[in-house]
């Protein structure tokens, strides 16, 4: 190569290393936070982990040890209350919009759906508060079930949509062109490609509920003792975490870290566990 | 109204026509007619996508459509199994399957009647090679696996398929090589039995073997199948149709004998195409 030739050739390569870097500098950027996050939870909750953290009850104050059993199980009814109602609605809603959602009613349904991902929990608990807790008299793991639901649906739905949308058309021509009905091509050839897409948005959604504190204050409440009923006030751990780490204690507030560890895991676990059950045979489609 | 009118005095919308749409003249011989299209006129929007078309698919004959880019050759064959209308477009004439309109028939029904086969191969990229074939069978509701099994055996042998995938059937669909997964939607079209194929440019995304695979087949259904083909290669046009209709502009200029088409076609604009002179 000649001089300007060769000039031009370094100066690419320059830029293409730049840039590069910038975007690794960047991804460092984004990830250092959750690890932070990650390893000060590890590092103050760890010490207050151990078998009775998670088989016993909460200790009365003064006692020392206990644990959180109640508030692990209260978290998982009041998720599955939750993911009861957004799961369907929201999966159902997001197909609407992607395969039938060529109209006024339609763009009516993603606006709202985009106002509902913005108004804060704490308003949604308001709602759900209305809704059931005042009929039935009385705080309730359905009433808390109600809010995180309501709280999944928009993420669920518009993450649903994108990704049915993402779906080639030629997918549907195919179906169609077989002879099959709509409902059929979407439901049976359109919604497997899109499911791995979908179960982001599930996850999503799910792992937004599980961490709200505020919805749950003045409807599942809280609850010192061992309850399974969706008629009654239900422990869950992030209003345990707000109880202990608010308290003077410091085991309390020791156990506060170890029920943030746990829900973090929580939300792994249940991360692997989806992504298990809903991956394609054979590892196709992106997203 | 439109229906009852008799099927040999066909007003002809444009002369140049050359052969009557209910017998087509073929080596000599006369055939039959699987479907015939009457003044279609087709629209994307504003966009007036074909005009006035009239055309005759001869029974268990290959018709090629051919034309440049943007003539409507797509449009028309859609037309036939009302895809068009899956990507809102609209249409005014009559098609005629068996001289029964398709617009009276379900569209669901139509497809199984008239399969298709598109341009970009596009197995179901959730399924294995099996499945893929037998989707059509299933989502449609039989349950019999021995009949299953039988006929994803025979759609695979008909696509020439079979004994490249036979040992790799639970492999995914999209596993395949670009030509095996073209045939491989083709036996996934033949697989739900229909009466005519409609092939969108089938073998325009694969190199020349896989492409001459193809028109093998091709050759090999028509003993079967009504198959109308577009295609972009007037050499594919040559060797695989019978009939030949060219297109241009929305219009179709004419219609006829492959043979005749491509030896002495009787409009200026046909031989200029057949030659490269334009388009």
């Amino acid at each position: 190569m000649r001089g300007k030739e060769l000039y031009f050739y370094r100066w690419r390569k320059v830029k293409d290393k730049g840039m590069t870097s910038l975007a690794l500098f960047c991804v460092l950027l984004a990830v250092i936070p959750l690890f932070m996050i990650f390893f000060y939870t590890l590092a103050q909750g760890l010490g207050a982990i151990n078998i009775d953290f998670f088989i016993q009850m909460p200790k009365p104050v003064g006692e020392t040890g206990g644990g959180m059993a109640n508030a692990l199980v209260g978290t998982l009814i009041l998720i599955g209350l939750g993911g009861l109602i957004g799961l369907p609605v929201g999966i159902l809603a997001g197909i609407y919009l992607a395969e039938y959602g060529n109209n006024k009613f339609a763009d009516a349904v993603r606006f709202f759906t985009d106002v509902l991902s913005g108004i804060p929990s704490i308003v949604v608990g308001v709602i759900a508060y209305i809704l059931v807790v005042i009929p039935m008299k009385s705080f309730s793991a359905l009433a808390g079930g109600v809010a995180l639901g309501i709280l999944m649906i928009p993420t669920i739905t518009r993450t649903t949509e994108e990704m049915i949308r993402l779906v080639p058309q030629s997918f549907r021509e195919a179906g169609l062109a077989l002879g099959l009905p709509q409902w059929k091509t979407t439901l049976r050839i359109v919604l497997p490609t899109a499911m791995k897409g979908i179960t982001t948005g599930v996850l999503l959604g799910i792992a937004r509920a599980a961490g709200e504190t505020a919805p749950l204050l003045f409807t599942a409440l809280g609850n010192r003792f061992w309850s399974t009923s969706v008629k009654e006030p239900i422990a869950s751990l992030t209003v345990f975490i707000y109880d202990y780490a608010k308290s003077p204690f410091e085991d309390w507030i020791q156990q506060a870290w170890a029920a943030a560890l746990i829900l973090i895991l929580l939300i792994f676990l249940l991360n692997l566990i989806f992504r298990y059950a809903t991956r394609g045979r054979y590892g196709e489609q992106q997203a | 109204m439109e229906n009852s009118k008799p099927k040999t005095h066909v007003p002809l919308s444009k002369p140049i026509v050359a052969v009557h749409p209910e017998e087509v003249p073929l080596h000599g011989n006369i055939v039959s007619v699987k479907m015939i299209a009457r003044d279609i006129n087709a629209y994307f929007g504003k966009t007036h996508a074909l005009r006035n078309v009239t055309l005759s698919v001869p029974e268990k004959r290959v018709t090629a459509i051919i034309g440049p880019s943007g003539c409507g050759k797509s449009t028309f064959l859609r037309c036939l199994n009302r895809m068009h209308e899956v990507a809102h477009g609209t249409m005014t004439g009559e098609i005629e399957l068996d001289g029964h309109n398709v617009m009276e028939y379900d569209p669901v029904l139509l497809r199984r009647r008239v399969g298709m086969v598109f341009q970009k191969p596009n197995p179901f990229p959730t399924m294995s090679v099996f499945d893929n074939v037998a989707a059509g069978l299933r989502l449609n509701g039989r349950r019999d696996k021995t009949a299953i099994a039988e006929t994803v055996e025979k759609s695979l042998r008909a696509a020439a398929l079979w004994d490249e995938v036979k040992d790799s059937l639970p492999k995914s669909g999209i596993s395949l090589s670009g030509g095996q997964q073209q045939r491989l939607c083709i036996a996934r079209a033949i697989a739900v039995d229909p009466e005519v194929l409609l092939m969108d440019e089938p073998a325009s995304a694969l190199d020349p073997i896989a492409t001459a695979k193809i028109e093998e087949l091709i050759y090999q259904l028509k003993q079967n199948y009504t198959i109308v083909i577009v295609t972009h290669n007037m050499q594919q046009a040559a060797r695989v149709s019978d009939h030949t209709a060219f297109f241009y502009l929305g219009e179709l200029i004419e219609f006829d004998e492959t043979k005749k088409m491509f030896t002495t076609p009787e409009k200026k604009q046909t031989e200029d195409y057949i030659t490269g002179r334009f388009g």
